[in-house]
């Protein structure tokens, strides 16, 4: 492992109002669908924790509402997210957690892109290759190691409701 | 699974298959004599399975390579087993009285996961498709007990522009075909021996034609018939989707010689495999990430004009 922090000063900006969201339409009519949107996949993710510092993922401004593109039609998600560091070792770890914590919480007909921002990782199309290939994804969802740090940025945001 | 009954009947789980290994099976095959199974398993070992009655046995576990093993095949003769791994490597394996497993060669040029192995149907050859964009062909040497790679499709642009996840012959190995991440097939012209640059049938094998336009996320599986000479696809985009050689022959460049036939929404998550029956050509087996398999029977006039469920 690396000595020292990847990146030991990130920069911390402030968290969105909590609104509560507007009441769903099945409140009101049962027999009416919810349609995901992205601001409620965002909701999802907000918690997360960055592997190395004791920050939300929307704390480092990693995730934010508007990178993030939901078709609820066509069952697609696509998720950017911007390291906060070029050269973030960790890329591919808050890849993974996004997309765990969207296994863990979605229905199975989505299918869930995610990449890294243009231009905001020096290995970009690399980390975007390993991220999406399912195969490797289950083959690090079988290993304990990995998957304990994981949860670990997982758990935050558990507790933090 | 065993169909029992006639063709309408229903198909019955006849055996399970414990014990051997401790993480994910990722892939299968039989030996060319239908007795013997062997599996491929993220623990990082192939178990060779043998049939004893009803009951199955595991007889041997091969221990080599250094991470999850992805893909096995056993060559047209029986006598070879090829596996391959995250490792980037290539394994060849002789079979030896008494249910004993060589390592006869590792084949490290890929640089990245092998995702499938597959032999020529006729020739002692072996496939390779990768996450590193390409496809290698590997032969034994002339005289030689080593494996060498004396062809690689895709290198310097030329092929998939992403991981290629899986091959299949034509039933006379005159032609193969690839699934890719980057939304297309490949045809490949085989007929030749790319083990010899001079003489009859000799040279390397090339790029026919690309199949675009149809898939819209990653194919994982392609498969191509034996009796009815179709090319089946398995695709994240949920669909099983029938290809057919509409007889133009096509020069390079010009008109796809594959047509679509048909496509159907198999199930309701990714479709990871899809297999023909070896011989009957109306029966296909799509396996879906809803841990389902689904078998299909062809309906109409061959080639397929509707499917349903078998």
């Amino acid at each position: 492992m690396t000595p020292g922090l990847i990146n030991p000063n990130p920069k911390v900006h402030e968290i969105q109002d909590r609104k509560l969201r507007v009441e769903k339409a099945s409140a009101v009519d049962e027999f009416s669908v919810d349609v995901f949107d992205a601001a409620e996949i965002f909701d999802h993710l907000r918690d997360i924790q960055d592997p190395e510092h004791p920050y939300s993922l929307e704390q480092l401004n990693v995730i934010s509402p508007d990178a993030i593109n939901v078709d609820d039609a066509n069952s697609h998600i696509l998720i950017k997210f911007t390291p906060t560091v070029m050269h973030c070792s960790m890329a591919t770890l808050i890849g993974l957690c996004l997309r765990v914590k969207l296994m863990r919480s979605l229905p199975p007909r989505f299918k869930v892109d995610i990449m890294v921002s243009p231009g905001s990782h020096a290995s970009e199309a690399s980390v975007n290759k390993q991220l999406n290939d399912k195969e490797r994804v289950a083959a690090a969802l079988e290993n304990p190691h990995l998957v304990d740090m994981v949860d670990k940025c997982l758990n935050v945001s558990e507790e933090g409701w | 699974w065993v169909q029992e009954g006639g063709p309408e009947s229903h198909w019955v789980c006849k055996s399970i298959l414990e014990g051997s290994h401790s993480r994910t099976v990722r892939a299968c095959d039989w030996s060319p004599d239908g007795d013997t199974l062997a599996t491929a398993s993220f623990d990082a070992t192939t178990a060779i399975w043998d049939r004893n009655g009803p009951d199955f046995e595991c007889v041997a576990s091969l221990e080599g390579h250094e991470n999850e093993v992805k893909s096995v095949a056993w060559s047209p003769s029986g006598s070879f087993l090829a596996t391959c791994s995250r490792d980037r490597s290539v394994w060849v394996w002789e079979a030896q009285s008494g249910h004993e497993y060589e390592c006869v060669a590792v084949l490290q040029e890929h640089t990245q996961d092998v995702k499938m192995v597959k032999w020529h149907p006729t020739r002692d050859l072996i496939v390779s498709a990768s996450y590193d964009n390409t496809i290698k062909v590997w032969a034994e040497e002339e005289g030689g007990d080593d494996w060498r790679c004396i062809q690689t499709l895709g290198d310097a642009g030329s092929g998939h522009t992403s991981t290629v996840w899986a091959i299949s012959f034509s039933g006379l190995g005159d032609q193969m075909v690839s699934a890719s991440d980057d939304l297309t097939l490949m045809v490949w012209d085989t007929s030749t021996d790319p083990t010899r640059s001079a003489g009859e049938k000799a040279g390397t094998w090339r790029h026919r034609c690309t199949i675009t336009g149809y898939h819209t996320r990653t194919i994982f599986s392609v498969d191509w018939s034996m009796p009815n000479g179709l090319i089946a696809s398995g695709s994240a985009d949920d669909y099983i989707r029938i290809f057919a050689e509409d007889g133009v022959s096509a020069i390079a460049g010009e008109a796809n010689p594959f047509s679509m036939l048909l496509r159907q929404q198999a199930h309701t998550t990714d479709v990871n495999c899809v297999r023909w029956h070896p011989k009957d050509p109306r029966l296909l087996a799509s396996a879906g990430d809803d841990g389902v398999v689904k078998i299909w029977r062809l309906e109409g006039e061959l080639p397929a004009t509707s499917m349903r469920m078998g």
